[in-house]
Formats: C-alpha cells, sequence, structure tokens
C-alpha cells in the first residue's frame, strides 16, 4: 500500500439529487418471468422510517454467477438483462423496493458453500459510512444452516435479522433496524 | 474446452476459489457512532460490526460504464436556459486503488448545492435563492488512465441545524463504484482553507488529521483555463487489492 485511502463521508439529506435512477430499482426489467420482489423498511433506532436513505443490492446470478473477471470461474453464461446490482431510495415512508432474481448458491474461497445472498449498502443521512447487510431467503432452510456467514454469528435471534420473510404473492419482506431492538447485522466487509 | 472450461478446470485443479483480497480500511473512515453529529445518534447501528470474509459477492460488483452517461452529464453549467450563477469551477482527478493502479471505466456521480448554498431539494428551506439555470447533479466515466473532469460552480457554504451557528463547508458529493463491492465508496470533496473545517462535526468525524486532509482540492494552475474558469485537482484513491488470482495460479 503506497497511497492513503480517502475517507467516506455521509451522503447527507439531499442524496435525492444524484444517486436515485428511474431504474434503479429493477435488476431485471419489470415483469420479466421468474422475478421476484423484495421490499422493506429502513427504520432508526426510534422505529421511525427514515425517508432519505438510499439501499443498494448486489448479487449473483441465478446459476451463482457474476459477470465479471475478477470471478476466477469465468463470466456469467446468460447474464440477459439481469444487472445484479439494484438502487431503490426510501419513499416518505421509509420504503424501499428491488426486482430481480433470486440468486444462486456460491462457492467459498476456504472451501465449502454459501447460501443465495444478496448484499446490501445502506446510505443515509446520519451514517458517516455506509452500513453493509445481507438479505438470506426464509425457505433454504439447509443451505442456510450451511452457510458459513450465518454460522460465524451465534445468536439466534440475531441471524434471523438477517432472514426475508416471504409475503403473500410469493414477495418478500426485508426490513433494515438500524439501531436498537432487533438491529439488523451489519458487517465490516 | 471453451475459455469457461479451461478457468473451470483451473480452479477445480488448486482444490480452492483463489479470490482478490481488498485491503481493509480500518481506521480510514469516520466512526459510525460521532456523537457530535446529531443525526447519527438514532441512526448509527449500536452493535459491533461482524467481520465479512471477502467471498464471491464482495470481491465482484456493479461494473457501470459508458451506458448509463452521456457526454453533456459531466458540464453541470449546461442543459438550462442559461448559465447557472457563481464561480465556474473544472474539477479534475485520477481514480487510483492505493496500489496507485488507475481504476477505468468507473462511474463517477456528484450532486452539491448551487452558488448561495442551496440545493434543489424540498427539505432544504435555506433562506438562500435557488439557481433556475443550475440542478446540480454530474455523472462522468473514467477514462483508461481512470481520470475524471467535471466542469461546474463553486458550491456555497449552507446553515444546518446539527448546532448554533452551524455551517458547512463548501463541498462537492462524490459517489464511486470501483471494481468490486468492497470499493463503493461515497465521500466529500472540499476546498482549499475553508474557515470552516475546525467548526464542522463531519468533516472532523474522520479520526486522523491526515486522511481528513485527503478531502480538500488542490487549486490547480494548470488546470485553470484563462478567461473562463479555475481548475481544482482531486484523485480519490480506493481499497487495493493484495493479490489477484491470476498472479497467485500463475506460479
Amino acid at each position: 500500500m503506497s497511497q492513503g485511502l480517502t475517507p467516506s463521508q455521509t451522503v447527507g439529506p439531499f442524496l435525492a439529487i444524484g444517486l436515485p435512477w428511474p431504474d434503479g430499482p429493477f435488476v431485471v426489467p419489470p415483469d420479466t418471468p421468474g422475478s421476484i420482489v423484495i421490499e422493506g423498511k429502513v427504520l432508526d433506532g426510534a422505529g421511525q422510517p427514515l425517508p432519505d436513505a438510499l439501499v443498494e443490492t448486489w448479487q449473483a446470478d441465478p446459476d451463482g454467477r457474476f459477470d465479471h473477471p475478477d470471478d476466477p470461474r469465468g463470466p456469467a453464461v446468460a447474464a440477459g438483462n439481469f444487472r445484479g446490482f439494484g438502487r431503490s431510495a426510501t419513499d416518505p415512508d421509509g420504503n424501499y423496493r428491488i426486482v430481480t432474481f433470486r440468486p444462486g448458491p456460491l462457492p467459498c474461497p476456504g472451501g465449502g458453500t454459501e447460501a443465495p445472498h444478496i448484499d446490501v449498502s445502506v446510505f443515509a443521512r446520519g451514517l458517516l459510512d455506509r452500513v453493509v447487510t445481507r438479505i438470506y431467503f426464509p425457505d433454504e432452510a439447509d443451505a442456510n444452516a450451511a452457510d458459513p456467514v450465518l454460522a460465524s454469528i451465534g445468536d439466534q435471534g440475531r441471524k434471523a435479522t438477517l432472514i426475508a420473510t416471504q409475503e403473500a404473492g410469493g414477495q418478500f419482506r426485508f426490513d433494515i433496524r438500524l439501531q436498537g431492538e432487533g438491529e439488523t447485522v451489519f458487517f465490516d466487509v | 474446452m471453451t475459455v469457461d472450461d479451461q478457468r473451470d478446470a483451473r480452479v477445480a485443479r488448486h482444490g480452492e476459489l483463489v479470490l482478490p483480497k481488498y485491503e481493509s480500511a480500518a481506521g480510514v473512515h469516520p466512526p459510525l457512532d460521532t456523537q457530535a453529529y446529531q443525526s447519527s445518534r438514532l441512526r448509527a447501528p449500536g452493535r459491533p460490526l461482524v467481520p465479512l470474509p471477502q467471498g464471491l459477492t464482495e470481491i465482484t460488483g456493479p461494473l457501470l460504464g459508458p451506458e448509463r452517461v452521456t457526454a453533456a452529464d459531466a458540464d453541470l453549467t449546461a442543459g438550462h436556459a442559461g448559465e447557472p450563477l457563481g464561480e465556474r469551477i473544472i474539477v479534475s482527478g485520477r481514480v487510483l486503488d492505493s496500489d496507485g493502479r488507475p481504476v477505468p471505466d468507473t462511474l463517477i456521480e456528484i450532486w452539491q448545492a448551487n452558488a448561495s448554498g442551496r440545493y434543489l431539494h424540498h427539505v432544504d428551506d435555506h433562506p438562500a435563492p435557488l439557481d433556475p439555470n443550475f440542478t446540480g447533479a454530474g455523472r462522468c466515466v473514467t477514462d483508461s488512465l481512470g481520470r475524471y473532469q467535471f466542469v461546474t460552480i463553486k458550491p456555497g457554504a449552507y446553515p444546518w441545524r446539527n448546532h448554533y451557528n452551524a455551517w458547512r463547508p463548501a463541498h462537492i458529493h462524490f459517489s464511486l463504484f470501483g471494481r468490486a463491492f468492497t470499493q463503493r465508496l461515497v465521500t466529500q470533496m472540499y476546498f482549499p482553507a475553508d474557515p470552516l473545517f475546525s467548526l464542522d462535526p463531519i468533516f472532523n468525524s474522520i479520526p486522523d488529521p491526515e486522511a481528513r486532509s485527503r478531502l480538500i482540492a488542490r487549486f490547480d494552475i494548470d488546470l485553470t483555463q484563462p478567461d473562463w474558469a479555475l481548475g481544482y485537482n482531486w484523485d480519490i484513491v480506493l481499497r487495493g487489492r493484495t493479490a489477484t488470482v491470476f498472479e497467485t495460479e500463475g506460479i
């Protein structure tokens, strides 16, 4: 290392000027067959929704592949319109929404398999750096039980904050609690 | 055998997946629970962060490039009926990783207040005028050498309610992706010799004064264009890789 890293600063209250994209929430185009919806609220330590947050997602495709040169397994085979990346500003009630495919499982560098998951960054006024969490799926009990990241979190209640819930219509809900009771597990990546 | 098959075979032969590893940013970024910054009090997580090993999801990331920008997006003074008020400036620099390697073809997004210190946002009620010729959002993609350039106007300082008589030093918000989830960065660029630096809890949330100073652009007479605009130079350094799969596997 020769150059000092550039430090982070908060996005502040006005990120809506520069960051939201009309197509941001659509990791795959609307109404793509097989797509899923993940939605939830971003909440503060008093349980109040954040109307000024930004949620970003990054994930593998359904085959567990990335269209990226640093994946040593080679590029994704059939990326199609799958962007892998989602971005949703929260609405006045603190809701975000992403339309995507379910990701596949991934091999780990040290052996073993990571359960299907989506990496999440949350940006907001009051956060001097992004906070990072992961979305896992409720109907992947065996894969989740074998996942090394989930296994590193001993407390069952804490672990549960990383697992989405399934709602009527096949949608998934993943609320993000920044602080206090039920605080979501956040990662140092 | 396709290229993909060869790669799969190589990974399998080694018996495990060898991935690049991004250096730690420990000690560089501001602590989330910076009490002097009031907005952090109900929003900063209270529990310690859990270490996340860098796997495939973390060492990859969205490679967002030219499809998201037009050439006009890098000029914040254009696109309106007239020219915005204020001091026209050129902001230019390079995006590097900490090994000094340029980060090419990566998306940069910026947003800022106008010359009066007013943001075009419904929440901003600072009694300073909006400028009908200034929106305050820009985008560009770095070139093959990691270089970027924006034309804009110098934003004004503005008051906020963090504490009595609180004013933010003039700044431009920058958002960067790099090439991996680990490199994602949102930050602010400041201007030299701002008298508000010592009073600003956001700027001072960065514990290391040397790291703090890396957010201040440098006035650059060579970048300055005669009879037109002042130039400011600012390089952005993202977390570097300590190894790559190709170097490791070449042995």
